[in-house]
């Protein structure tokens, strides 16, 4: 500890799950907003990743509320939150966005999409993988012309509801700490926008760096199209929440209020390499850059895939950054501005690094598991017949 | 107060009367404790402390502390001249043993005991998603420890910096008010134990209540007041550079 | 018409679903969700009664005064008389439950004098503060000042 500290503030409360949580559900909200730009928004080009996008929201989601679990002093409690929400809590009205968003949007929007090819595969397979697609199906078999008519109208509905829901799944968590007044370095009106793009640009980056990599490892040629879109659309809103963080920067310094010399410092010293390194220069100025390059210059394939790649990949630990300076960085310094402390992460503990990391991968082998059952890409060993070409 | 023999003599069977409802170690419901009648809240005389920890201690016995953890504390603060927005502060232990001898003369120095605000309007309660830190009919906010999960948004969320993670609880705590004791026509621990009188505990509801006669001849100020948490702990003396 | 009826019959099943799920909730709720909650407002109202409940440790000045009334006169000729008898003797509500058996321990006296009269800058003006190891020259506190009544000379008797 630096300086004075209100005694009970030394320890930090909120730990690296706390930093997990809102990078999860931001790759959610990010990978489902693509998909929506398909199916809303007719942007074809990107229609090869929709469906790895929507499973991908959905691995993301399952794993969402678990280092929550994991954070809460009495995790056997956490039903409250359902049984006797307090309405004016942010974190309470959340559950029941989350639950709103995976039950009526992602899962429903999954279930329409994917519903003539778990018939078919019910039709198709036997013993238990047959009871599965079974139950996927809820009893119907009925894949007709109209049916699927149907299930195409209500897909579009559902994604267009989607869309404010997926805004609200992120705005929200932004809003949990931008409704903060106690913590001048949450408390702004610009948190949840700010949340929602830096969401949007992760999760962006995630499919892209997932359609890559799947499609190595399925041997199939990416198609350039798509990518070269889905760049456009990472570049584009990449501008958006990087103008909306310099706001919020600029509009401090300018403004200068009791808080900000100790944080200003608290920047310069303890958050200097995750905030000023990792965030700022690795993390959103050098993907900028590159993403820049290659609309403004014509690269040949293979050097927009590895640019593409690069600045994917240090987008998300750019965001994952972000994530970890709003959450432990307004925790480091004292709300009484005199003093500092600092994060002690340990490895093997309830909310150590070791948990952290678990969590990380976890969505992955979901994925997988995910894709296996619900296969993205047609012609893939499934008995489905190919309805359309990817 | 001083005491003449008549009075200790009036006063020893009402004492033995109203400790039936106190009894030690033997926990029983308020009676004839009516929540409506009451709005607690708490004078706090910079003037008067002399920053020796007594109501750290007794807080900690009353209420079973953890080590480490404070639901109330004295700071010491040194105001360097004009330099009102860059005072020097400590708070060793909490203050729970008083203070080292203090060394920077020059300047302004006092101590400001700080403890939970029960604010009226609270952020901490706010935030909690499940309605395990509340509002009493009395304006005390309690923590109801049964039904907390722990998140620590309360935390967060608190301005003064009052409440703490119970290490084997497992969900937050603060001061109470020893809302036990108040009703049950108690003083708060720490006020009991002020030597000087520094910490009086007000009901704000109670006409006869000498706090209304010190706000009217007084000037009090409440900490952080831009954050309009409505406060209710009162404080003489606060100079403008207590955070 | 049935044919679209047939045509949209799946999605009924989904929405059959999510009926369900509401009524295990209302179900959940009903049988889960404690009794007290919403006695007094939105929090469990057997809550502030088990706070109100609790034991008392410290029994109070009035208390002590009651059984102990010479002191109380000794104290209150002095400038001690607002220092409350726990302060210096500790939580006492056992020992004013049951004085036969639990006695209370004498303080330390020159740990606990120095607590409050130790010289701090930070100290109002006017309130009695002395260097500890240069005022009694190693002599205990007890010596020259009679805690109850602490003015200078007192010390030595009871």
């Amino acid at each position: 500890m630096e300086g004075f500290m209100y005694p009970n503030e030394v320890e930090l409360q909120w730990s690296v799950l706390i930093v997990l949580y809102p990078f999860l559900t931001g790759l959610v909200a990010g990978a489902f907003i693509l998909a929506s730009l398909e199916r809303v928004f007719r942007v074809e080009e990107v229609k090869p990743t929709y469906r790895l996008a929507l499973l991908t929201a959905l691995a993301f989601l399952i794993v969402a509320p678990m280092p929550l679990q994991l954070h809460l002093g009495h995790p056997e409690r956490s039903l409250e939150m359902y049984l006797t929400p307090h309405r004016a809590s942010a974190m309470a009205m959340f559950g029941f966005v989350y639950m709103w968003y995976l039950m009526a949007v992602l899962l429903l929007e999954i279930w329409l999409d994917y519903r003539r090819d778990i018939v078919l595969m019910a039709q198709a397979s036997t013993g238990a993988k047959r009871l599965l697609y079974k139950l996927l199906s809820l009893g119907s078999d009925n894949i007709s012309e109209g049916a699927l008519r149907v299930d195409d109208r209500a897909g579009w509905i559902i994604t267009l509801i989607g869309i404010p829901s997926a805004f609200m799944l992120h705005g929200y968590v932004g809003f949990i700490f931008g409704s903060v007044k106690a913590n001048p370095w949450w408390s702004t009106p610009l948190m949840p926008v700010v949340f929602l793009f830096s969401a949007m640009v992760s999760g962006i980056a995630l499919v892209l760096l997932m359609y890559m990599v799947t499609s190595l490892l399925r041997r199939a040629p990416i198609d350039m199209r798509c990518l070269d879109t889905i760049a456009k659309y990472l570049f584009y809103t990449f501008v958006i929440d990087f103008t909306m963080e310099m706001l919020d920067l600029i509009h401090r310094i300018y403004e200068a209020d009791e808080s900000f010399r100790s944080l200003d410092f608290m920047v310069h010293t303890r958050l200097f390499l995750s905030q000023i390194v990792l965030q700022i220069f690795v993390g959103t100025l050098a993907p900028l850059a590159l993403l820049a390059l290659t609309q403004l210059m014509k690269f040949p394939e293979i050097v927009r895939k590895r640019m593409y790649a690069v600045a994917a990949t240090l987008t998300i630990i750019g965001i994952f950054a972000m994530r970890w300076n709003v959450v432990i960085g307004g925790q480091l310094f004292s709300k009484s501005f005199l003093g500092y402390t600092t994060y002690k992460l340990e490895f093997i503990t309830r909310e150590g690094l070791l948990p952290a990391i678990v969590l990380m991968i976890l969505p992955f082998f979901i994925l997988y598991v995910l894709i296996k059952v619900l296969p993205p890409w047609h012609g893939e060993n499934t008995g489905a017949t190919p309805a359309e070409t990817d | 107060m001083n005491l003449t023999r008549r009075q200790v003599l009036l006063l020893l069977p009402a004492a033995a009367a109203a400790w039936e409802f106190v009894k030690a170690g033997t926990p029983d419901q308020a009676p004839n404790y009516s929540m409506d009648e009451h709005w607690w809240g708490m004078l706090l005389d910079i003037t008067k402390c002399i920053g020796c920890g007594s109501c750290v201690r007794a807080c900690a016995t009353e209420n079973d502390v953890p080590d480490g953890y404070f639901r109330t504390w004295v700071e010491q603060y040194h105001r360097e001249d004009w330099h009102i927005e860059a005072p020097v502060v400590s708070s060793p232990d909490g203050g729970k043993n008083g203070f080292p001898p203090g060394k920077v003369a020059g300047g302004k120095n006092f101590f400001v005991p700080k403890m939970c605000n029960h604010c009226v309007d609270s952020p901490c309660t706010q935030v909690c998603p499940v309605g395990a830190t509340y509002h009493t009919a009395d304006g005390v906010v309690l923590v109801d420890y049964e039904y907390c999960l722990g998140c620590r948004y309360c935390i967060q969320a608190c301005p003064y910096g009052c409440r703490f993670f119970h290490p084997t609880k497992h969900t937050a705590d603060k001061c109470t008010l020893c809302y036990h004791r108040i009703s049950k026509g108690l003083t708060t621990a720490c006020c009991e134990n002020c030597p000087t009188g520094a910490r009086q505990l007000a009901d704000l509801k109670n006409p006869k209540d000498p706090i209304h006669e010190f706000l009217k001849t007084h000037t009090v100020q409440v900490l952080k007041p831009h954050l309009a948490t409505g406060s209710k702990m009162f404080y003489n003396g606060l100079d403008g550079s207590v955070r | 018409m049935s044919g679209r009826f047939k045509d949209s019959a799946h999605l009924i099943r989904v929405a059959a679903v999510f009926l369900l799920g509401a009524v295990v909730f209302v179900a959940l709720r009903a049988a889960v969700i404690p009794k007290s909650f919403g006695q007094f407002g939105p929090y469990r109202g057997k809550a502030l009664l088990e706070m109100q409940a609790r034991p008392v440790k410290f029994a109070g000045h009035d208390v002590c005064e009651g059984c102990h009334p010479d002191v109380a006169e000794t104290k209150a000729k002095g400038v001690h008389a607002h220092v409350n008898c726990e302060t210096c003797h500790g939580a006492q509500a056992k020992h004013a439950d049951d004085p036969a058996t639990v006695k209370p321990v004498l303080p330390e006296v020159a740990k606990l004098c120095v607590r409050c009269h130790s010289e701090n800058i930070a100290k109002p003006n006017g309130f009695p503060q002395v260097n500890a190891a240069e005022h009694s020259g190693g002599q205990d506190c007890k010596t020259c000042h009679q805690p109850h009544s602490p003015g200078f000379g007192s010390g030595g008797k009871k």
